[in-house]
């Protein structure tokens, strides 16, 4: 068992044609996926990859099936796709792009609350379930098919954690990056609430950040309503104030949004927070000493 | 990307939010000149991108023209320091003037992203002139808030809402609702993250108008706003940052001694994080991408060393499925072509890792491998110690 993405997905690709779509399509297709096909405006009817290209994502949708896509097109396009993809019936939208205006994206936000369909990110890896499937740029040989789910805000150091638990013997079941903007669309509330339901889910990574209230939000919700052991880790506790560290959302202003509040936060709602990136493993391991 | 707060009231000035009459100076006989034409009592404030001004000696009043270039001569120049730009303060080059007016009444208001709802939000409060995070900290109830929804715009009963919540009645509510509309057009026409006007009076004969602003704009959306991105002013800005940022880099100075250099916005922090938790001090953030090819580790390299306190460098790359081979080529190039002597201490994860530490250790430079992000930080922060030793 996994979440949000399997054996059974099938993928489309937006922005098949580009570098990095074309290149991580091959990837998701070496690692098993489901690949179905590409979108790219103005190259339908044509292949690419071995993949068929459709012009409209609607076109796709009825052509293959699809279920799923992810999106590597630039970011003044992006929003777009996003809401191309949700008015499609796409129930699944993976966002990778980096740099989406903030107003495009909480129009985009506002567009498909109105329809059936989950966002992941923008400006985030992607999601893996290993051994079955990946939509995004998570490299699919640290991963190993496991019983942890992680949910981050980051890319290489979500890979970070990821390879700590695999180098453990501590699988996963699925890799989300939700991202670093200040507005996304699936939470780490989202993602405990998937993880909490999925029988095949023993404990949970949550990787967060300086900036926002996130962490906060989902600390209130790991005390209430998740039961399985939950690792935390923030990054940014020696992040200076007023300063954006990289990601859009990544900053302390007016003194919130601080590593100590969240960590305070997610320890007192029963969260084994470590100081330390390289302890993520060993905590996870410590949580569910059976597993290993 | 912050602008002054001139060209932020320029900017509102043109989605017709009434601001005082005022124009920039950059001499004092400039500012001379602005007070004549203006006539009368003006205030002299200084231009710099943080607030906290009035408290810092970089705001006065001056009665007659030859005051106001005398004020501004003291003013431009100087080093103003303020809560908000930390102890080493910012030089003053720019100064605004304007006509002084007589208060009546000082109000908040505010646009930006309300992060947790995914909307934009307008709040207003009756404790203008006011530190608004004091506020929201000592008297959460003083600030009233409307979620706007982003397809449909600040409804007029949201603003005349606002209006009434914050005491205002009569043409003074009118009023302020209609510079409530009228910044919400410009926060969105100028994808802004934050408009802030604080405060928005009303004067003793009754107008409402914005008396000072602050105006963030979204760098994300720049590339469709040409006119706004000509209101950068690179004095504000630390040249190595600035630098940085023209090689696709992100790079942030701090104050210690342990340079870094990592792929990724999170694993920066975080080797930063750890550096600390080993006893050391990181010299700055550096995120080099997802990439990180040879002429991104180059000019990383020749940044981070461009500052001296620099006595020890951590690479950091996980890879995925970037070479390690490659990787370890063209940190080896950029050693050798910019002769670094200090120490540096990598980090790799990615194909071919096996091959990439050969290559480092065979090429004959002060490079040392490790294997886990733990193991890094605590040899750089050795060696940083020895370097540092006197």
């Amino acid at each position: 068992m996994a979440v949000l993405i399997d054996e059974r997905t099938r993928l489309l690709v937006q922005g098949l044609t580009g570098r990095e779509g074309a290149f991580h399509a091959r990837q998701a297709v070496e690692y098993g996926t489901r690949v179905v096909g590409g979108v790219t405006p103005g190259k339908g009817g044509t292949t690419h990859e071995g993949l068929p290209v459709f012009d409209t994502v609607a076109r796709a949708v009825r052509e293959t099936g699809a279920d799923a896509s992810v999106v590597f097109v630039p970011p003044a396009v992006a929003a777009d796709a996003v809401m191309e993809a949700a008015d499609a019936g796409i129930g699944l939208v993976v966002c990778i792009t980096e740099g989406i205006p903030t107003l495009d994206m909480m129009r985009a936000l506002a567009f498909i609350g109105e329809r059936d369909c989950r966002l992941v990110g923008p400006n985030c890896p992607g999601l893996i379930s290993p051994g079955r499937a990946k939509a995004g740029i998570i490299p699919g040989h640290i991963c190993r098919e496991g019983r942890v789910g992680i949910v981050s805000k980051s890319g290489t150091l979500t890979y970070e954690a990821i390879q700590q638990l695999t180098r453990l013997g501590l699988g996963q079941t699925t890799c989300i990056g939700i991202g670093g903007d200040p507005l996304i669309g699936t939470t780490f509330i989202d993602a405990l609430r998937l993880f909490e339901a999925d029988p095949a889910t023993d404990a949970v990574v949550l990787i967060g950040e300086i900036g926002g209230a996130a962490e906060e939000e989902a600390a209130a919700f790991v005390r209430d309503d998740v039961s399985k052991p939950v690792v935390g880790f923030i990054a940014g506790q020696t992040a200076p104030p007023g300063r954006r560290m990289g990601h859009a959302g990544a900053i302390i202003s007016g003194g919130q949004g601080t590593a100590a509040e969240k960590m305070a936060a997610l320890s007192s709602a029963g969260v084994a927070v470590v100081r330390s990136p390289s302890d993520i493993g060993a905590a996870v391991a410590a949580a569910i000493p059976t597993a290993s | 990307m912050k602008i002054h707060e001139y060209q932020a009231k320029a900017l509102l000035a043109h989605h017709d939010v009434a601001v005082p009459r005022g124009e920039p100076a950059f001499s004092a006989p400039e500012a001379g000149a602005v007070a004549r034409r203006l006539g009368g009592r003006v205030v002299v404030k200084a231009q710099i991108h943080a607030g906290g001004r009035g408290k810092g000696g970089g705001v006065k009043v001056a009665g007659d023209a030859a005051e106001a270039e005398r004020i501004a001569g003291e003013i431009l120049g100087m080093t103003l320091v303020t809560p908000q730009t930390g102890p080493g303060g910012r030089i003053v080059r720019r100064l605004l003037v304007e006509e002084a007016l007589d208060v009546a009444t000082e109000l908040y208001l505010g646009v930006l992203v309300d992060r947790s709802a995914g909307r934009p939000v307008m709040m207003a409060s009756a404790s203008g002139g006011m530190d608004i995070e004091a506020v929201a900290a000592a008297t959460p109830e003083a600030i009233h808030r409307v979620h706007v929804h982003p397809g449909l715009g600040l409804a007029p009963f949201q603003a005349r809402r606002l209006a009434h919540a914050v005491g205002l009645t009569g043409p003074a509510a009118r009023d302020a609702a209609a510079i409530m509309s009228r910044a919400w057009d410009a926060f969105t026409a100028s994808d802004a993250s934050l408009v802030e006007i604080n405060p928005l009076v009303v004067t003793a004969a009754g107008a409402a108008l914005a008396l000072d602003a602050k105006v963030t704009l979204d760098d994300n959306a720049l590339y469709r706003h040409a006119d706004l991105a000509d209101l950068r002013d690179p004095a504000e800005e630390e040249p190595l940052e600035t630098e940085a940022s023209r090689h696709a880099l992100n790079y942030i100075r701090l104050d210690g001694n342990i340079g870094c250099m990592v792929n990724g916005a999170g694993l920066a922090m975080a080797t930063m994080d750890i550096i600390k938790l080993s006893g050391g001090e990181p010299a700055n953030f550096l995120d080099v991408g997802g990439g990180a090819n040879a002429d991104q580790i180059r000019n990383a390299f020749r940044i981070l060393l461009s500052d001296a306190q620099v006595r020890a460098v951590l690479i950091n790359i996980f890879g995925g499925i970037l070479r390690c081979d490659v990787l370890a080529a063209g940190v080896i190039a950029a050693v050798r072509e910019l002769g670094v002597e200090v120490p540096v201490v990598i980090r790799m994860e990615g194909t071919n890792v096996e091959e990439g530490r050969r290559m480092l250790d065979e090429s004959g430079l002060n490079f040392t491998t490790a294997d886990t992000m733990g193991e890094a930080a605590r040899q750089v922060v050795a060696v940083a110690g020895r370097a540092s030793a006197p």
